[in-house]
């Protein structure tokens, strides 16, 4: 048994949606006085424990709507469970929607450092690889125009590199392995599988199996919010394609 | 306490650069930048003595003094709530991706208010010498008021950004709060008279009102009132606290509303 880096212990989520959105003053108190207000109760999450030790690359499968995301964010800090506690021993960065926190009336340069300081790094640290961010997302023409005029692309590019300065204890990864074009994903690739080599703890959400298989060593089964079996990617891999094929079959009938 | 304010260290440069963020922005695109932190509470100033003063009859030389005074404070105050207000719902961006502790967002969005009020108070300085209001030895009091303003602001901000999660039309609500508040805070005009109506002590019970006399009180060379310190200083603090209780009690419910 290695160290652990991040222990999940009995964690649920409940969303509570509502029927109707009430986002005014009149609408709750008419509402609340009426007992109108509804929620459908929903658990993305339920009872979920597992411990990953440093050093292990976590593969998270699941269909649709199983709750991997919700987990991320949960691991990310973004979200706090309902119930139960998430334990991180080291820096987190997550690799999730990149390039959504950034300030578009501002130019590429001031959002490095705003993005920077958002995932907790220091001034002098930023002063210091400024230049490696700014030649990796290839953007040195743009870097003073602001993200508003900057493509999808282009955005995600400095996300991608920003998130990537340091390399963290604790990677969260969401399907971003496909930033820019080709050849830019190939060097993010590149980059991530780096990281990857210089035994960094990952957890990586994808529904491409054969990725999973190429890159993680252990990988989990989410469905319907309940951790159903969690071990070794070659074990595991098996049960998440009959899973599929059942789930298949189910909608063809 | 310790783990709150290492907390904060922690997070001291992100909070100075979402402060530089609002003051860059608010001014960006626009050809006079933070000049027009100067010009607008003298131009502002210019029109109300003009109504207030030569229309309504109020023909002393520090008039405009005393409206530029009232008004300086009371527009930090309307602008850093109105923002706070709506502070956690502009960054749900970042909100949604990010965990930094919610609470940062607000707190640089008055801060960043803070710094434009304190640089627009230089008008202030060139108005005085102009019109021959010199500093005295109660200037000192002066920081008192500037304190008291912050603390309230903030202490505001923090109640107002919770609700504005949950409740859009909180905006509204409060841009008519604001009227009201401004009108009892006597900014273009002398409580005197409102005291032949009898409606004298509502001014009394306004924290802005009471932070308002203890700025002019420094400026004008007077002992600030006893009795306004204490109200302020008590409603500010409560504020404060009850700001930073509900807030902390419902942020983790934030994301689940933006």
């Amino acid at each position: 048994m290695g160290k652990p880096a991040v222990v999940v212990e009995h964690v649920s989520m409940k969303f509570n949606l509502s029927k109707e959105k009430v986002d005014s003053l009149k609408d709750y108190i008419i509402k609340s006085l009426k007992r109108q207000i509804q929620y459908n109760e929903f658990w993305a999450l339920k009872d979920v424990s597992f411990t990953i030790e440093k050093g292990d690359k976590v593969g998270i499968l699941g269909l649709n709507g199983a709750g991997k995301s919700t987990l991320l964010k949960i691991i990310a800090g973004v979200f706090k469970p309902t119930e139960g506690t998430v334990k991180k021993y080291g820096k987190v960065v997550p690799l999730l929607e990149l390039g959504a926190g950034f300030d578009p009336q501002y130019t590429g340069r001031e959002n490095i450092y705003l993005y920077g300081a958002m995932l907790g790094y220091s001034k002098e640290f930023l002063d210091e690889k400024y230049d490696e961010i700014v030649e990796f997302s290839e953007l040195e023409d743009f870097i003073d125009v602001p993200i508003k005029n900057y493509s999808s692309g282009m955005k995600a590019r400095l996300g991608f590199s920003i998130a990537t300065a340091v390399t963290p204890k604790i990677l969260i990864l969401d399907e971003v392995l496909s930033v820019g074009d080709a050849r830019f994903r190939r060097k993010s690739e590149q980059k991530i599988m780096d990281m990857f080599d210089a035994g960094v703890t990952v957890l990586f959400v994808s529904h491409s199996l054969a990725q999973v298989k190429r890159l993680c060593n252990k990988a989990m089964i989410l469905k319907n919010g309940k951790l159903v079996d969690y071990g070794a990617t070659s074990e595991i891999a098996p049960k998440y394609r009959r899973m599929v094929k059942r789930a298949e079959r189910q909608n063809e009938k | 306490m310790k783990k709150y304010i290492d907390n904060f260290l922690q997070y001291r440069f992100l909070l100075g650069q979402l402060v530089k963020k609002g003051i860059k922005l608010k001014y960006r695109r626009s050809y006079l930048g933070i000049i027009w932190s100067l010009l607008e509470p003298l131009l502002t100033m210019i029109v109300l003595s003009i109504v207030f003063g030569t229309l309504f009859g109020n023909h002393t030389r520090e008039f405009p003094v005393y409206i530029l005074t009232g008004r300086l404070l009371y527009s930090f105050f309307s602008s850093s709530t109105k923002a706070s207000l709506r502070s956690i719902r502009a960054h749900s961006a970042m909100i949604k991706k990010v965990y930094v502790p919610k609470y940062l967002y607000t707190m640089s969005t008055v801060l960043y208010n803070y710094v434009i009020f304190l640089i627009s108070l230089i008008v202030l300085v060139i108005v005085a010498v102009v019109l021959g209001v010199y500093p005295t030895i109660y200037l000192i009091q002066a920081p008192i008021a500037l304190l008291l303003i912050l603390v309230l602001a903030y202490g505001c901000g923090m109640i107002l950004a919770t609700i504005g999660v949950f409740f859009r039309d909180m905006e509204y609500l409060w841009s008519v709060a604001l009227m009201l508040v401004m009108y009892t805070s006597a900014i273009f005009y002398y409580p005197e008279r409102l005291l032949k109506s009898g409606w004298d002590w509502i001014l009394q019970y306004n924290p802005l009102y009471c932070i308002i006399t203890i700025f002019r009180a420094s400026i004008f060379g007077e002992l600030m009132d006893m009795r306004n310190f204490i109200y302020a200083a008590v409603f500010s603090v409560a504020c404060l606290v009850i700001g930073m209780v509900v807030f902390k009690k419902n942020q983790d419910r934030f994301i689940l509303y933006i």
